[in-house]
């Protein structure tokens, strides 16, 4: 089901002694999830993706703006009629229910023509059972399970009644890290044989980066860029996302852009041709250092850290934000004992430019390049 | 894991084991033992034997029958009325969003104003004064019948008067743990069920109740064994010569067989405890089985 945001907004109000307050969780939402993909909601704590993806359920109403399942407006359409699953991030299943009560309960509500004979029930619960693997825990009581398997009795509830759309909100933040990874597969695995749009919700960039069709990220109430995972790591639409996604993250300086080169502080690192002179933002993806003798940026060397397969330099320099940078080096490259400095030449591809002032991407003539 | 057997933890234990002691279990084998002791004389302390004989007095006492069946009668008619009425106050309260932060500071008002207010309340309901014969005479009345004295008049007025008391009595503390037991359902299985287009009775019985249900039981119980020690509230309404009034309890029994004008018989009087003690734990013990089925924790 393909679903449709024009201007959604959602403000809060809040009276906190006796003044009012109002919160924009939601600020202007205008896009489009197209039909059977799987889209992460992203963005800091209190961002406000719980209130979007409630806005599509139903269980907020927007203060103004329209939502649209296909052609069909559902702003005025209350919860129970819009045909949705969502998995909440307590899981929400019922403690005094068994697995299969718990799953079976949604169907127990259809009424008039859409209701179903027990048995059919039955059948359909344990067929989402199945889908989602609990299908021989069915007469355990949620206390009795596993995290992930709540988790996984919550999908099956909420796939169930043949959702319209399947909505998931912080489904892996309960779970441990070695969970949170299979259980993540396991997400993607049952969007894609159900093939139900889904949207799920989270505050882990790499999370939504490793299973989403789109990621959607977010900052106070707003959208800030949306589409594919890779290409918006390649290519963020401005600071804030650049520093919210990527693990190690971007390193960030002060740079200025001076008769079409991009110097950072005094290094005068490539030429950016196109772009007038300001001063700017740039970020630098921890994987595009290179270690040069030559290279244009001159930094302090710090430690060096062997992770694997690669090298981790942490490194100072005059216009860096924040305490230190770190470089994501192959191994095998040498750094000379006892060095006081290293320099860098840059893969410009990994480097971002941004206005000082709006802080939104600048991109300038790439070809052009060299030092 | 707990340690079993941890001598500190039996020290800790120890006052309370002490008092427990000394104020619950000594009386309560006391009490026992006197039940058994025939023809016990309260000046010489002294008795002529042991046996059933008490017992067969007691249970063939009419006053104590009376006592008895005015003592079930109670049970029976205030324990799932006032259940059941503050259970459904409790849920129209906590459907008012105003009202649910309000509730801790609200419903403990009428819980300790209680004793004055509800004596004020039934002088104006019941009581006879030379001006009035009652609020609830002047409603009866306009439906044509006679005024009826509820103080000292036929059985089932009394009775009713008694009930209707009792209820009223234990309805604030009833409302109040019932309302925090509402307020502490998650409301994510409400969200969940909504989204699910859970009809609103069917979240009340297959998602309120068995969430509460722990409370209820809890209700139930002490409810019974409130009913069942009934006493006071007898006494407040009709005065302390309870057996000509009709009106006795099992432990005002107990106590007239100790205290009262009759009193001085504390071998009867142990044995009627004893009954009652065995009722209870009947009672309970049903309670406790049926429980098992529809109570979850
Ligand atoms: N029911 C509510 N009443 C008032 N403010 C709310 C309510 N729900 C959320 N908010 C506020 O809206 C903002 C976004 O919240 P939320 O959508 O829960 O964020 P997220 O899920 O991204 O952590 C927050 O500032 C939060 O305080
Ligand atoms: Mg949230």
């Amino acid at each position: 089901m393909r679903i449709l945001f024009d201007e959604l907004t959602k403000v809060f109000t809040d009276k906190k002694r006796g003044k009012k307050e109002s919160v924009v969780a939601v600020d202007h939402f205008s896009f489009e999830i197209p039909d059977g993909q799987l889209i992460g909601l992203l963005g800091p704590s209190g961002c406000g993706k719980s209130t979007a993806l409630h806005l599509i359920s139903g269980l907020h109403t927007p203060t103004s703006g329209r939502i649209y399942f296909g052609d069909e407006d559902m702003t005025d359409v209350p919860v129970e009629k819009r045909e949705v699953g969502v998995v909440f991030q307590n899981y929400a299943l019922y403690p005094h229910l068994s697995v299969l009560e718990n799953i079976m309960f949604p169907l127990d509500n259809l009424e008039g023509n859409k209701r179903i004979s027990p048995n059919e029930m039955r059948s359909r619960a344990r067929a989402a059972a199945k889908l989602v693997q609990i299908d021989e825990l069915e007469s355990r009581r949620p206390k009795e399970l596993s995290g992930g398997q709540q988790q996984r009795v919550a999908i099956a509830r909420a796939l169930v009644k043949q959702p319209r759309v399947l909505l998931l909100d912080e489904p892996l933040s309960n779970l441990d890290a070695r969970l949170r990874l299979q259980t993540r597969e396991e997400i993607r695995r049952i969007q894609k044989g159900t093939g139900v749009t889904t949207i799920f919700v989270t505050h882990d960039q790499e999370e939504a980066m490793s299973i989403s069709d789109q990621i959607v990220v977010m900052q106070s109430g707003r959208v800030q860029q949306i589409g594919k995972p890779q290409w918006v790591y390649d290519f963020p639409a401005n600071l804030f996302v650049a520093k919210f996604l990527g693990t190690p993250p971007i390193n960030v300086f002060r740079g200025s852009i001076r008769g079409g080169r991009l110097f950072i502080g005094k290094d005068d690192v490539f030429a950016a041709p196109g772009l007038s002179d300001q001063e700017v933002w740039v970020g630098i993806r921890p994987e595009g250092f290179i270690l040069d003798e030559q290279g244009p940026l001159r930094c302090t060397f710090q430690s060096l850290e062997m992770m694997g397969r690669d090298i981790s330099v942490m490194a100072g320099h005059v216009a860096l934000e924040g305490e230190r940078l770190q470089a994501l080096l192959e191994a095998g490259s040498g750094i000379p004992a006892g060095a006081a400095q290293v320099n860098f030449s840059l893969k410009p591809d990994k480097v971002h430019v941004f206005s000082r002032d709006t802080q939104v991407r600048l991109d300038w003539q790439k070809g052009g390049m060299g030092k | 894991m707990m340690e079993r057997n941890n001598p500190k933890g039996w020290l800790y234990l120890l006052p309370a084991m002490l008092f427990l002691g000394v104020f619950m279990v000594y009386p309560l084998i006391d009490v026992f033992i006197y039940s058994f002791e025939q023809g016990f004389n309260f000046a010489s302390q002294s008795y002529d034997g042991v046996g059933m004989r008490n017992y067969s007095f007691v249970l063939r006492d009419p006053y104590f029958l009376q006592a008895v069946k005015n003592t079930f009668i109670l049970v029976i008619f205030t324990v799932p009325i006032s259940t059941g009425l503050a259970l459904l106050i409790s849920v129209g309260l906590s459907s008012i969003k105003a009202v649910r932060h309000l509730y801790q500071t609200l419903y403990f008002l009428p819980y300790v104003t209680n004793t004055l207010a509800v004596g004020l309340v039934f002088m104006i309901l019941f009581k006879k004064t030379p001006y009035t014969d009652g609020l609830a005479n002047l409603i009866i009345g306009w439906f044509g019948a006679g005024p009826v004295d509820f103080i000292d008049g036929p059985y089932w007025a009394k009775m009713f008067v008694l009930c209707f008391y009792t209820v009223w009595v234990v309805m604030p503390f009833k409302i109040l743990i019932l309302t925090s037991a509402l307020a502490s359902v998650d409301e994510g299985y409400y969200k969940a069920a909504q989204v699910d287009g859970t009809r609103k009775i069917r979240v009340f019985t297959r998602i309120t109740l068995p969430m509460i249900s722990p409370t209820i039981f809890y209700l139930i119980i002490t409810g019974f064994i409130g009913a069942f020690k009934a006493y006071s509230d007898a006494v407040a309404l009709f005065g302390t010569d309870l057996n000509a009034a009709e009106m006795n309890t099992i432990v005002g029994y107990v106590y007239d067989m100790l205290y009262g004008s009759s009193g001085g018989y504390p071998s009867y009087a142990s044995a009627a405890a004893i009954i009652l003690f065995l009722i209870v734990l009947t009672i309970t013990c049903i309670n406790l089985l049926i429980s098992k089925k529809h109570v979850h924790y």
